[in-house]
């Protein structure tokens, strides 16, 4: 369906990086033809969510018109059907990430569900009073909130590895940190805030020669170029298909099998379990082990969709694509006097920080929307990084591969308008 | 481009945005709570100094925020002052309608100063803007706390 080696003409100031063709792209995405407030949408929030493409639309769609029925219970065609589908996407979901075998892939709810999953398995099985988990200073509260709660609940500590001005992790601290106690390290593959790209391999190399293992919050990581767990050895992996142009409700905690294997279970209910009786009870195997009653279906084949689709792409295209939106945003916005970007890592994703003086975020958001712009405002569930940072909140531009210069121009000319506005 | 969000946006807001009036933290205030709204992160210092004659002598506040959030506190200080805390309750009472039902009359508050609503009303503007009515009351919500002897107001 996406066969880039057929390009079409875009519009003037479109990016052809790469031979990626981004009107063709916008034209798989319904939802950016319409108009808000009698203006074409610019939607500059896909690191919030993603809007979805026709193949998941009209996928899910047909998906629920032909083939829907509950899964691993029925001895009839359309459960079969139905089963068939669903872990058929458990393999897409394990090619995507390159993991070495589909009963690594859990799904669950979003990443959010897939750490609280670890937090309560692997945390409460491994974890004792005085042990320690260690996570970054740039995390979302979805990966300190979980960890906190364990603080609560069995006494371990959370230690934060801090980052430099320019949003960067610092390595030598963050080794320093790992010690004994230390029975974790979650962090951020890519910072939801800066667009910070972690330095994965090494944060995983490190906490390895000291056989501690690694989760990697990925939830803005997939979207933006290919993930290989295999390859950055990392023991568990999170990511959500809302953010992957795919519908919410569904995520991925990618476990390794052994780590998977000795994991107890999340939650208790149908389709987990081996036997059940009164006299006790008996589990599956991972990964049914960690999916308690019926999963979002539908939304599972809606992740496998949004998967196949991007498959169409090449992923050095898109994240090519994305690059050339981000320097030329980046070098835009920079020219703006009073315009202050937070987070300039060497390695980013096309995500954009920024605060304006004499103009709070949020009022921002609010002018920028009427010019038909759709950004974030706000602390972006990361308050500890904007009080690293001494800030309440800034405005958040994220792109992703719909996205054109043009998206980037309009953004900056309504940012100049507020400046007048608020003159 | 943005004018019609000259309604949400009138002068005076801007004008209290930029120049809030009050923002200190009086030494012998006697009240005081704090007020966050979870949603976007901003926090807020409400100090009040009751007289033992119920009568609110000075009000402050401190933190950051929106234009909005900045305006609302900057004027509710500069209305408080002087009023009895059971009227700062009332007009705290009279000034969420305002900010949150449609069908808001300002005539039917008998309870309150007309020229204090009157005054408020450039704040009304937020009704239209669901998102931005913890904006204009956070400050509102954060005094009532304080006067009722509570020390944390939240928007949730």
């Amino acid at each position: 369906m996406n066969d880039l080696t057929h390009v079409m003409e875009g519009r003037p100031g479109d990016n052809f990086a790469a031979g990626f063709d981004v009107a063709r792209v916008r034209a798989d995405f319904p939802i950016l033809a319409r108009k808000v407030y009698d203006r074409p949408l610019v939607f500059l929030d896909s690191g919030a969510s993603a809007q979805k493409p026709n193949a998941v639309i009209d996928g899910m769609a047909e998906f629920l018109r032909r083939d829907y029925a509950n899964i691993h219970r029925g001895v009839y065609y359309l459960s079969q059907v139905a089963t068939e589908r669903y872990e058929a996407t458990r393999k897409t979901v394990a090619r995507f990430l390159n993991a070495g075998s589909p009963d690594e892939i859990v799904f669950t709810s979003n990443v959010t569900e897939a750490i609280n999953l670890l937090a309560a398995s692997y945390g409460r099985a491994h974890f004792a009073a005085g042990d320690e988990v260690v996570v970054s200073h740039m995390e979302h509260h979805a990966n300190i909130v979980p960890w906190q709660l364990l603080e609560q609940q069995i006494g371990i500590k959370l230690r934060v590895a801090p980052i430099d001005d320019r949003g960067q992790l610092l390595l030598e601290e963050y080794d320093k940190l790992l010690g004994p106690r230390t029975k974790l390290v979650a962090m951020t593959h890519v910072s939801n805030v800066m667009g910070t790209v972690t330095p994965a391999k090494e944060i995983v190399r490190l906490a390895h020669d000291k056989g501690i293992p690694v989760l990697l919050d990925g939830a803005q990581a997939v979207v933006h170029s290919s993930v290989d767990v295999q390859d950055l050895d990392v023991d568990f992996y999170a990511f959500t298909g809302h953010k992957l142009y795919g519908p919410t409700g569904v995520g991925v905690l990618y476990g390794k099998a052994d780590l998977l294997a000795e994991m107890p279970p999340y939650q208790g209910g149908g389709d987990m379990i081996a036997t059940v009786s009164f006299d006790g009870t008996t589990f599956r195997e991972p990964p049914h082990r960690f999916e308690a009653g019926t999963p979002p279906i539908a939304e599972v084949i809606g992740l496998g969709l949004a998967i196949d689709y991007i498959s169409g792409f090449d992923m050095a295209a898109i994240a090519a694509h994305e690059h050339d939106l981000l320097t030329y945003t980046t070098r835009r916005l920079s020219e703006i006097e009073g315009l202050k970007i937070y987070g300039e890592a060497e390695h980013k994703a096309a995500i954009i920080s920024f605060t304006l003086d004499g103009i709070h975020a949020h009022d921002l958001g609010t002018l920028v929307d009427r010019a038909g712009i759709a950004i974030r405002v706000g602390h972006h569930c990361a308050e500890p990084l904007m009080d690293r940072f001494g800030i309440a909140a800034t405005a958040r531009a994220s792109f992703a591969m719909y996205n054109t210069r043009e998206d980037a121009d309009a953004l900056i000319e309504a940012v100049k308008e507020a400046q007048r506005f608020f003159g | 481009m943005f004018d019609d969000l000259r309604d949400l946006y009138q002068e005076v807001i801007l004008d209290h945005g930029k120049n809030p009036r009050n923002l200190r933290q009086p030494a012998d205030a006697n009240r005081l709570a704090h007020g966050d709204n979870p949603l976007c992160g901003d926090r807020i210092v409400v100090y009040l100094t009751v007289g033992d004659d119920k009568i609110i002598r000075d009000v402050a506040f401190d933190g950051r925020g929106c234009a909005i959030s900045m305006a609302s506190a900057s004027m509710m200080t500069e209305i408080l002052k002087g009023k009895t805390v059971e009227e700062a309750t009332r007009l705290f009472d009279s000034f969420h309608k305002m900010c949150t039902e449609d069908a808001f009359d300002p005539e039917a508050e008998t309870e309150t100063d007309p020229d204090d609503l009157d005054r408020l009303s450039v704040l009304a503007g937020v009704r239209e803007f669901p998102i931005r009515v913890k904006c204009a009351t956070l400050a509102w919500h954060t005094m009532n706390a304080a006067v009722n002897g509570r020390d944390r107001a939240s928007t949730e």
